[in-house]
């Protein structure tokens, strides 16, 4: 009977093509689909006549079973559409809109041929309704995709911009981290730390953590991690940059770090710096010469 | 059975381990450093282990002990070289090794102890840090 129904969908959508595209492209155009401005109407048309195309030959070999190969062109046509309408911005329901307003000039075709029987005509509206929606499943699985895959992306981006280690003098590194420490990305801060301190040869790590929103137990947790892992590779952990709010939170919390920490990024340079045996020294001004007396006296020369 | 060399390298001991190292050369190493601190009058034990790519809690542990022992006998233990990944590992399995002295390299850790010893040398007094 599925074989049946499925050849009597191929001849209806055969008979009906002309008529059912440009019903189909209005529907859309309805829906929405162009108001956006994303695609435009010619495109729409060469999509909707594509798929339909695509459709009819799949109907034509493969019945109404979406899992047969003849089905593949379809599919293959179908991911790409919904894939780019991620891409481009369209929400689900606009993607998804594409196949389901298919629906209504199917089953008006259906109620034009007067050459079906009662049966025929309620088994063929089972099977178009589960094939269409099968369609729109995979429209909307693949939009979903899509979209994770943009996030998983944005996701590593972030995680690479926000993780620098900055060389602030011969074997001082400072770590200024933005953003919330989470295991994942204290494996990379971690790495990307330990692997600078290797090249070039750093004596102290600042850890900055003003980018830092809240410092829970688990945060300091990893803080922790990444000190005592520097300090195996022979460096010294300062932490600086603790906001005032964090400090009370962390008091609060019973969390303990057991480093060296300043409130900013510039007294924890100060410490460095006196550890590597450095100090900063005023440049002596000597007595009466001054920026304007050097231009004067150089004119005079 | 494979000995780890003991180099005696003015009142320093190096070691450098080259080899992948199993828990029999490891304990045999233990004995061997504590017998040559004691017969060499050593003040430190300097450990290279920047060959080492696995280091499991074993040999952690080891090392730990190594930095105890040596504490007793007066000696400071510095180890050296450790690879990033290797520390990263040791930091996951919950082993920090706070008894044990750290530098990047050799240079730094043989600069190390000899500062320790040019401390004890002109002051013995002011031995804390």
């Amino acid at each position: 009977m599925a074989a049946q129904a499925g050849s009597d969908v191929a001849s209806l959508v055969s008979r009906n093509e002309t008529t059912i595209l440009p019903e189909w492209v209005e529907l859309q155009k309805q829906a929405g689909t162009l108001h956006t401005g994303r695609i435009t109407e010619a495109e729409l048309l060469s999509q909707s006549r594509n798929f339909l195309h695509l459709l009819h030959e799949a109907l034509a070999q493969g019945g109404t079973d979406t899992a047969s190969a003849a089905y593949e062109p379809a599919k293959a046509m179908l991911s790409e559409l919904s894939r780019n309408r991620a891409l481009q911005g369209f929400s689900p329901s606009e993607t998804a809109t594409f196949i389901f307003s298919l629906k209504r000039p199917l089953f008006n075709a259906l109620n034009r041929d007067k050459t079906l029987s009662a049966e025929q005509i309620s088994s063929t509206v089972w099977s178009l309704t589960v094939l269409l929606d099968e369609l729109g499943l995979l429209t909307l699985e693949i939009f979903q995709k899509s979209r994770e895959e943009v996030i998983v992306r944005q996701q590593r981006e972030i995680a690479e911009l926000s993780t620098p280690v900055v060389k602030l003098w011969e074997g001082i590194l400072a770590l200024p981290l933005i953003g919330t420490l989470d295991s994942q990305r204290t494996q990379v801060v971690m790495e990307n730390l330990l692997q600078t301190i290797v090249d070039d040869e750093a004596e102290i790590a600042i850890i900055d953590i003003t980018g830092v929103p809240t410092v829970d137990t688990l945060t300091a947790q990893h803080l922790l991690k990444t000190v005592a892992a520097a300090r195996l590779m022979g460096a010294d952990c300062l932490i600086s940059g603790i906001r005032p709010q964090i400090a009370q939170t962390m008091v609060h919390l019973g969390v303990e770090l057991n480093v060296i920490s300043k409130a900013s990024l510039a007294d924890a340079f100060a410490v460095a710096l006196r550890q590597t045996g450095r100090t900063i020294v005023k440049a002596k001004r000597v007595e009466g010469y001054t920026f304007a007396d050097k231009k004067s006296g150089g004119q005079d020369a | 059975m494979d000995r780890i060399p003991i180099l005696k390298f003015g009142s320093a001991l190096l070691v450098t381990i080259q080899v992948d190292m199993h828990d029999r050369l490891a304990t045999a190493l233990e004995e061997d450093l504590t017998a040559r601190i004691v017969s060499n009058n050593a003040r430190g034990v300097l450990i290279d282990i920047s060959a080492l790519e696995v280091v499991d809690s074993f040999i952690g542990r080891m090392l730990d002990n190594i930095a105890a022992v040596s504490r007793i006998l007066d000696a400071d233990t510095v180890v050296v070289g450790m690879r990033p990944a290797v520390a990263i590992t040791l930091v996951e399995l919950g082993l920090s090794l706070t008894g044990v002295k750290t530098a990047l390299n050799v240079e730094r850790g043989m600069a190390m102890i000899h500062d320790r010893l040019a401390g004890s040398e002109t002051d013995d007094a002011d031995d804390e840090d």
